[in-house]
């Protein structure tokens, strides 16, 4: 059988079972496992459900599952909302101070005031029962403890292996032969890519669920040789970018779709005035304030159509974290290349669940040059050139007159109303339009995966590419993933529809967006399969809404 | 002098404020250069509006930002290279009103910066609509009836919001505002400097000013309670009060680049960042 487990920890807010999560993955990790932690909360601070669930597999994972196999409960309310999906075996873990259940009950209250910890540290002592009940090594669980707990270590630990000690063994979890991975979420994957491209600024104004990279970075900005700033509001973020983008500072902002609405006229700056930037854009259950803290894929059309006036960006979705890491990267690179707005389009699914990364990823990503003046002549802003891409230059450098503009203008960047100039300035702009879309269509901008030679297939985006994946494995058919959005690889497209006879549209919002953007290049999918509760896909629910169609 | 005209064609009206702010803006940079600051670290930004024109016309560095945001794109100036000088242009419709929470926080964060307002105390590009400066009263296009509301006081405003440095001109007096605006640009902070305007098209009071402004004697500029009282000798409305002009309020404190940057200049670092170690940790 393969090995596969899915354990979820549940309490009320501010009980920390996100860290215990995190806690409990790395105890997995350690022996072999490949992980996937979904993390479940609520927009308040006390106090609610709150919910990690951790997957721990032998192979790579995208997606939690139904079942549960080990149900951590901190509070009653976790195993009254979740044993539903508690297997046959499925083994319950409880704070006995609080409950009786079946199953066991550690006292990791008492245990945590009688060793002299904080009412926090019932957590660790959670943790420390669950790795007896596995059957772990004490020597290896607490290599893990000391690693991860690296503040009052001493007296986690005594807390760890009392619980350890005084907790029965039930079954026994092998140790693979693989190397533990990094676990990084989405937004820490991000992070680290736009840092490993080169990244000198970021700007953010807090919004769930991108406020995490803010958090990333300004934590390691020492670190990582960059700065981070934090505007009053979210049109100070844009256009702050774009101010430090002109001065010659590699940028990126982050906000989730409500930030985003205030930066579009902005948006529509970055692209006349052709200044580079990057905006992460993680979507969460809309419209308006909606709910904040759950997932949605309900922004596509928005960031494809976002700014006002005739003008294309780079819109890329990533599915998860490595393919968060080496887009983001790449979206950097791309926006200093074209001197363009691109936008990275991720979700709450993306960004704040946790995957298993490999080593070698920061392989995929380097800073790459833009095109910059060449010194003879007088500069120009805005030069005429075959490909429509004019050579940068900043300001403060010699000999340099530098003079961006949101206005129509001439090939200097003085304003200009005249009918000439204004046609000539927007078929350069054309033409490196046409530039990009060459380049998309370079890259691997369309992905597929499964049964590559099925008449059937489906067709999704984004965080949908996790739990879509192990249906498609399951049923034996074909997956397409498209990567770009704007300019859209058509030829990818074409080329990964070849021989399909069935396409089934999955993605996460009520209208098919997605599949409406194929219909624009006359694909179009026979079925569609939409969710709209805040909550991501399920690869059982997936599986078993395509069986019923093919 | 320092050439700094550029070959576009000047469109303000005949006799518009502008043109004094223009000269000043002119004659200060070129004694800045002279004082040796390199010309190429100038920037100036502006907003949109007619106050906006002045950087068609000088032939410097430019962003020419959108309504409302050249404060914020001079601060992000700031921040992506703080070696640059950087003199935002704006009006009193595009900082008073459409982009006025930029005005206060780059104030009240300390942004290195210098604010210079082209207040003419009515919307004129668009052809006189009443702007937070406005009097009461004030017949403008969206209000025939009068502005219904009263001005508020932008000085008093920035004393509230945290401002290092804050000063009013006059387009009437170039010289004066020259001087100001050299004053505004080697201060170490954020400088505001307020500049009144008539418009001769749509809020001609150049008889008004011209008959009330008077120039401020030296004070201690470091006391806020000097200053407010000199700000409050006129709050915006039109009548017999005299209204000072000059240094009102300068004190030297921290930057947000300082704060902020702690001595990094992010433009400045082009180097790969390998991430071995960082990866390492997240096992």
């Amino acid at each position: 059988m393969k090995k596969d487990y899915s354990i979820l920890i549940g309490g009320a807010a501010g009980e920390g079972s996100r860290v215990a999560g995190l806690l409990g993955a790395k105890l997995l990790n350690k022996l072999g496992y490949r992980i996937f932690i979904y993390d479940d909360y609520q927009s308040l601070i006390r106090g609610g459900h709150n919910f990690s669930k951790i997957r721990a597999s032998e192979k790579k994972i995208l997606s939690q599952r139904r079942g549960i196999d080990f149900l951590l409960a901190l509070n009653k309310d976790t195993i009254e909302r979740h044993k539903d999906n508690l297997g046959k075996k499925g083994i319950i873990i409880y704070n006995s101070d609080k409950m009786k259940d079946r199953g066991i009950g550690i006292p990791i209250e008492k245990i945590t005031k009688e060793e002299g910890g904080i009412p926090i540290m019932k957590n660790v002592a959670l943790l420390g029962g669950f790795a007896k009940v596995i059957g772990m090594d004490w020597k290896i669980a607490e290599e893990v403890f000391k690693k991860e707990l690296t503040k009052k270590t001493d007296l986690n630990l005594k807390i760890a292996k009392r619980a350890y000690r005084e907790t029965k063994n039930l079954i026994k979890i092998e140790k693979l032969d693989q190397e533990p991975l990094s676990l990084l979420t989405g937004n820490e994957a991000i992070s680290l890519g736009a840092v490993k491209a080169g990244l000198n600024l970021y700007l953010a104004y807090p919004m769930t669920p991108a406020s995490s990279i803010l958090h990333y970075l300004a934590a390691h900005q020492e670190e990582f040789n960059i700065a981070v700033s934090h505007p009053e509001n979210e049109i100070a973020v844009i256009n702050m970018a774009l101010g430090a983008a002109y001065a010659g500072a590699r940028t990126m902002v982050g906000t989730s779709g409500g930030g985003f609405a205030l930066m579009t006229e902005a948006l529509s700056m970055a692209a006349q005035s052709e200044t580079p930037i990057l905006i992460v854009e993680s979507q969460r259950t809309a419209p308006s304030s909606g709910v904040p803290t759950y997932t949605g894929q309900g922004d596509l059309f928005f960031v494809m159509g976002a700014g006002h006036g005739d003008f294309l960006r780079f819109v890329i979705a990533p599915g998860d974290a490595e393919e968060a890491f080496y887009l983001t990267g790449e979206a950097l690179n791309l926006a200093w290349k074209y001197q363009t707005p691109a936008i990275l389009l991720v979700d709450k699914e993306v960004s704040e669940n946790t995957f298993s990364v490999d080593k070698d990823i920061e392989k995929k990503v380097r800073p790459e040059n833009f095109l910059a003046r060449n010194k003879k002549g007088n500069y120009k802003r805005y030069k005429d050139t075959k490909e429509g891409i004019s050579p940068l230059a900043f300001p403060g450098q010699k000999n340099i007159i530098s003079k961006a503009t949101s206005y129509e203008h001439d090939e200097f960047g003085i304003s200009t109303e005249e009918e000439k100039d204004i046609e000539k300035m927007q078929n350069k702009r054309l033409r490196k339009f046409k530039k990009m879309a060459q380049e998309v269509e370079k890259l691997e901008a369309v992905k597929t995966y499964g049964k590559k030679n099925s008449q059937k297939a489906i067709v999704v985006w984004g965080s949908t590419k996790g739990p879509a994946l192990e249906a498609a494995e399951k049923l034996g058919i074909k997956m397409i993933q498209p990567i770009f959005f704007q300019p859209f690889p058509e030829k990818q497209m074409r080329k990964a529809l070849k021989g399909v006879k069935k396409l089934i549209s999955i993605e996460g919002n009520s209208l098919g967006q997605m599949e409406q953007v194929l219909r624009c290049y006359g694909i179009k999918p026979d079925n569609r399969i939409l969710k709209y509760t805040g909550r991501p896909f399920l690869p059982e629910e997936i599986e078993e809404r395509v069986k019923k169609i093919i | 002098m320092e050439k700094l005209d550029t070959y576009c064609k000047n469109t303000w009206c005949p006799g518009c404020g502008n043109f004094g702010i223009l000269e000043a803006v002119k004659q200060a940079v070129a004694s800045l250069v002279k004082g040796g600051v390199s010309k190429e670290n100038f920037v100036l930004t502006a907003g949109i509006g007619c106050h906006a024109k002045t950087i068609d016309y000088l032939n410097l560095n430019s962003f020419y930002s959108l309504h409302g945001r050249p404060v914020a794109t001079a601060s992000g100036i700031k921040i992506g290279n703080p070696e640059l000088q950087v003199i935002a242009f704006s009006g009193d419709g595009d900082s008073y009103d459409e982009g006025i929470c930029h005005l206060i926080h780059a104030a009240k964060r300390n942004s290195d910066i210098t604010v210079i307002i082209h207040d003419n105390r009515n919307f004129a590009l668009t052809t006189g609509q009443f702007t937070a400066t406005s009097p009461k009263g004030f017949p403008g296009r969206s209000t025939p009836k009068g502005n219904p509301e009263e001005p508020f006081n932008p000085l008093e405003l920035m004393l509230a919001a945290g401002a290092s440095f804050i000063a009013r001109g006059y387009t009437g007096k170039i010289e004066h505002l020259k001087n100001l605006i050299i004053e505004g640009v080697k201060h170490r902070g954020f400088s505001f400097i307020e500049v009144l305007q008539p418009c001769v098209s749509f809020f001609d009071n150049y008889q008004f000013y011209n008959k009330t402004v008077y120039e401020l004697k030296t004070h201690n500029f470091s006391s806020r309670k000097e200053a407010l009282n000199k700000i409050k000798e006129w709050d915006y409305l039109n009548g017999d009060s005299k209204i000072p002009i000059g240094i009102f309020y300068k004190i030297r404190k921290p930057t947000y680049e300082e704060e902020v940057l702690k001595g990094l200049n992010p433009s400045k670092i082009k180097k790969e960042f390998p991430l071995k170690e960082t990866l390492e940790r997240f096992v």
